[in-house]
C-alpha cells in the first residue's frame, strides 16, 4: 500500500507541485486578467454589474455587446490621458533611476561587509517595509509641510525666511517613491554583488588597473543582471503607483493610477477603466521584454567565454 | 458574461462564506462615512437590543458605489449621498424601505425630507441621516495678513476668482475632489443656475476652474481637514462638518490657527446623506431596528454634538448644542437657506460633459 502511494507520487508527485502554483496563477491572475480584457470590450450601462455582458445567450439565442468604443473614447480624448500617461512614464523613470542611484553604493557596501554585519544591515534595508506604507508617507508629509520639521529646523536656524514649499512637488513625489521603493532595488542588486568572484578585483588591480576601472569594466557589467531586475521591480510599481502621488503630490502630478481611480469610481465606466489598465499593462510590457532581451543577450556572451 | 469556470469557482467560495455567516441572526454590518457617528452610539446600541455590530467607514461615496455595484457587499446598512442613493437605486443595488416598520418616523424633518424628496424622488430608498453644505473655509488671520478688509470672505470669488486666488497661492488653496459639489457651486458662482445640465454652462465652469488650477496646492476631498487645521492651507472649498472638525482640530492642538467656514452669498448645494438597505441585506430585521434607534430623538443630538453636522431629525434640536443649532453655516439661516438649491440627479449624458469637464480640470493639460 505505501509503495503504491510512493509510486503514484513519484509518477505524478510533480504535476501536483506544479499543479498548485498553476492552479494559484489562473485563480488569481489568468482569469482576472481575462475578465479585465472582456470588459474593456463592452458598454457601460446602470445596473449590477455597471457594464453589459460581452456576450450571453438571451432570447434570442446568442447575443454579443462587443464594442471598440471604449479604445475610441481614449483615442478621441487622448489629450486628457496623454499627460497623465507621459507623468508617469516619467516619475517612474526617474524614480527608478534615483533608487539604482543611491542603492547601488548600499548593496555594494553590505555584499562587501563581513558576514555578521551583513545581516544585521539586511535586517535593517527591510524595517521599514514592516511599517505600513501609509504611515511613511504620513511622516513624510510631517517632515515636508510648509509648518513641518524640515521647515520649522530651517527657519529656527535662520537659513531661510519663509517656509520652503515642498509638499505638493516633484520633490516629495520621488522622495516617496525612494522611500517606498529602494528596498526592492537594494535586494536584487545585494543579490548579484555578494555572487561577485572578487578574485577578478584582485586580478584587475594586479594588472594595473585603477580602482574606478575596476569599477566601470568589471563590477557593473557584472551585476548588469541585478541592475536590471531592480530596476523592473521599481519601474513596474511605480508606474501604476496611485497612493504617493495622491498623497504627496499635487496637480502637476497626476500620474495614470489617478485617472484609472476616475474613470472606475467617479464615472463609473468600468470599460474604459479596463482598457486604460489594458493599455498600462501594454506600456509596461515593453521594457520588460526589452530588458529580458539584454539579459538573454548578456548570458549568451557569458556562455562563450 | 463570465466564463463557466469562473462563475463556478466563485459560486463555490461565496457559498463557503456565506455557509459560515447566514446563522449568524443577532448581527448587523453597517458601512458608513469616516468619524460620521458619535463615538458611543454603537456601543450604546449593541447594549439595549443586544445585536452584534460589524461597523466599517469609507471616506468617499465612490468607494462604497463601487462596493453597492460590485454586489454582494455583505453590508446590511449604508449611507450614501442622496445622488448616490438615487443612481444606485435605479440600478437595482438599493431596495425599497418599508416606512411602516419605522416608529420614528415622525421625528424626522418634513422640510428636510421633503428638500432631499428632489434628489431621490418618493421611492422611499432612504431616510436622511444629516445634511449639510459646500462653502468656503479659511484661516481667518492668515487671509486677513494677506488680504486685508477686501477679503471677500463671503463669496465663492475668495478660491475662484484669480485675483485673490493668486494671492493666496502661496499660503495654499484646496478645492474638493468632487464635481457633483464643486461644478454646480461654480455655475452659482458664474450667475448661472446651480442646478443647470446645459453642457455650455458646465464647460464655463470648467473653464473658471481650470482658470484658478495653477494657484491650487491641490484637488481631494480629505487632506484640507488636516492641512487646514494645521495651517498648511488658507482657503478650501469643503463640506461644512469638514471644515468644522479642521476648525476643532486646531482649537484642540492649541496652536493659534483659527478657522471658519461660510456660505457664499451666490448660493451652495445642500447635500443628503441617507440611510439605506442594500439590496441584498441579510439582518433586514436588525437594520429597520438601527435606523429608528439612529432617529430616536436623544440619539439623533448625541451624533449632531459630535460630527456636527445638520440632522434630518427635528425632535433632536432641544438636545443639541446651542453653538452648533445657531451657528449659520451648520443651520442656516432663513435667509441664507433661499439661496441652497439641491443638485439633480445627472443623466448619462451629463454625466459625460461632467466627467469631460473634471477629467481635464483634474489633470491638467
Amino acid at each position: 500500500m505505501g509503495e503504491q502511494i510512493q509510486r503514484l507520487f513519484y509518477h505524478y508527485g510533480k504535476w501536483f507541485i506544479i499543479g498548485l502554483p498553476l492552479l494559484w496563477l489562473m485563480l488569481f491572475f489568468m482569469f482576472p486578467l481575462l475578465e479585465m480584457a472582456q470588459v474593456s470590450f463592452t458598454e457601460a450601462r446602470r445596473g449590477i454589474p455597471p457594464f453589459k455582458p460581452l456576450w450571453g445567450f438571451g432570447e434570442d439565442g446568442f447575443f454579443t455587446n462587443f464594442t471598440l468604443g471604449n479604445y475610441q473614447l481614449i483615442y478621441d480624448f487622448y489629450e486628457d490621458y496623454l499627460g497623465p500617461a507621459l507623468n508617469s512614464l516619467r516619475i517612474a523613470f526617474f524614480s527608478t533611476l534615483f533608487c539604482l542611484f543611491f542603492a547601488y553604493p548600499m548593496a555594494y557596501w553590505i555584499a562587501r561587509s563581513p558576514d555578521d554585519m551583513r545581516h544585521i544591515l539586511l535586517i535593517l534595508v527591510l524595517l521599514p517595509f514592516w511599517t505600513s506604507s501609509l504611515l511613511r508617507m504620513y511622516a513624510l508629509i510631517g517632515l515636508l509641510n510648509p509648518n513641518g520639521f524640515v521647515n520649522g529646523m530651517l527657519l529656527w536656524l535662520g537659513v531661510i525666511d519663509t517656509p520652503i514649499p515642498m509638499m505638493q512637488t516633484d520633490l516629495s513625489v520621488y522622495l516617496g517613491m525612494l522611500l517606498t521603493y529602494l528596498p526592492l532595488m537594494i535586494l536584487p542588486l545585494y543579490a548579484t554583488l555578494t555572487r561577485l568572484d572578487h578574485s577578478l578585483h584582485e586580478a584587475a588591480s594586479d594588472l594595473g588597473a585603477s580602482s574606478f576601472t575596476i569599477f566601470f569594466t568589471i563590477t557593473i557589467p557584472l551585476s548588469l543582471s541585478g541592475i536590471i531586475a531592480g530596476c523592473l521591480l521599481v519601474f513596474i510599481p511605480a508606474v501604476g503607483e496611485f497612493v504617493i502621488p495622491a498623497l504627496l503630490g499635487g496637480p502637476d502630478q497626476v500620474m495614470l493610477g489617478k485617472v484609472l481611480w476616475t474613470e472606475f469610481f467617479r464615472n463609473r465606466d468600468w470599460p474604459v477603466a479596463a482598457a486604460i489598465a489594458l493599455i498600462l499593462m501594454v506600456i509596461v510590457t515593453g521594457p520588460i521584454i526589452y530588458m529580458r532581451y539584454i539579459d538573454r543577450g548578456d548570458d549568451r556572451e557569458g556562455e562563450q567565454v | 458574461m463570465k466564463s463557466l469556470k469562473l462563475s463556478l469557482v466563485s459560486a463555490a467560495l461565496l457559498g463557503l462564506y456565506g455557509a459560515q455567516t447566514a446563522h449568524a441572526s443577532g448581527e448587523l454590518n453597517i458601512y458608513n462615512w469616516s468619524d460620521y457617528i458619535a463615538e458611543d452610539t454603537i456601543a450604546n446600541f449593541e447594549a439595549e437590543t443586544g445585536i452584534k455590530v460589524v461597523y466599517d467607514v469609507y471616506d468617499s461615496n465612490e468607494v462604497l458605489e463601487a462596493k453597492m455595484l460590485a454586489g454582494s457587499s455583505g453590508y446590511d446598512l449604508v449611507v450614501p449621498t442622496a445622488d448616490f442613493l438615487a443612481r444606485g437605486f435605479e440600478s437595482g443595488a438599493y431596495q425599497k424601505l418599508d416606512l411602516s416598520r419605522l416608529a420614528n418616523l415622525g421625528n424626522q424633518s418634513k422640510a428636510v425630507a421633503a428638500q432631499a424628496e428632489q434628489t431621490v424622488g418618493d421611492d422611499n430608498s432612504g431616510v436622511v441621516y444629516m445634511w449639510g453644505t459646500t462653502g468656503v473655509a479659511y484661516n481667518v488671520d492668515k487671509v486677513a495678513a494677506i488680504l486685508g478688509d477686501d477679503a471677500p470672505t463671503d463669496s465663492w470669488s475668495l478660491v475662484l476668482d484669480p485675483q485673490y486666488a493668486s494671492q493666496l497661492a502661496d499660503c495654499g488653496i484646496a478645492i474638493l475632489d468632487a464635481p457633483t459639489d464643486v461644478l454646480p457651486n461654480v455655475m452659482a458662482y458664474l450667475g448661472k443656475d446651480g442646478r443647470s445640465t446645459d453642457a455650455a454652462d458646465l464647460q464655463a465652469a470648467g473653464e473658471v476652474l481650470n482658470a484658478v488650477r495653477p494657484h491650487l496646492r491641490y484637488i481631494h476631498s480629505s487632506q484640507s481637514i488636516n492641512d487646514m487645521a494645521n495651517g498648511d492651507l488658507c482657503a478650501a472649498i469643503m463640506w461644512s462638518g469638514d471644515a468644522f472638525q479642521a476648525a476643532y482640530r486646531a482649537e484642540e492642538a492649541e496652536n493659534g490657527q483659527v478657522i471658519d467656514y461660510y456660505i457664499p452669498n451666490e448660493g451652495t448645494n445642500m447635500w443628503f446623506d441617507m440611510m439605506a438597505l442594500p439590496v441584498d441585506a441579510k439582518n433586514i430585521d436588525n437594520a429597520y431596528k438601527f435606523i429608528d434607534y439612529m432617529m430616536r430623538a436623544d440619539v439623533a443630538a448625541n451624533n449632531v454634538n459630535y460630527v456636527w453636522y445638520a440632522s434630518g431629525n427635528d425632535a433632536a434640536n432641544d438636545m443639541i448644542d446651542p453653538e452648533i443649532l445657531e451657528h449659520p453655516g451648520i443651520y442656516p439661516t432663513a435667509e441664507a437657506q433661499k439661496n441652497l438649491f439641491v443638485v439633480p440627479v445627472y443623466d448619462a449624458k451629463t454625466d459625460r460633459v461632467i466627467n469631460r469637464v473634471w477629467s481635464r480640470f483634474s489633470a491638467g493639460n
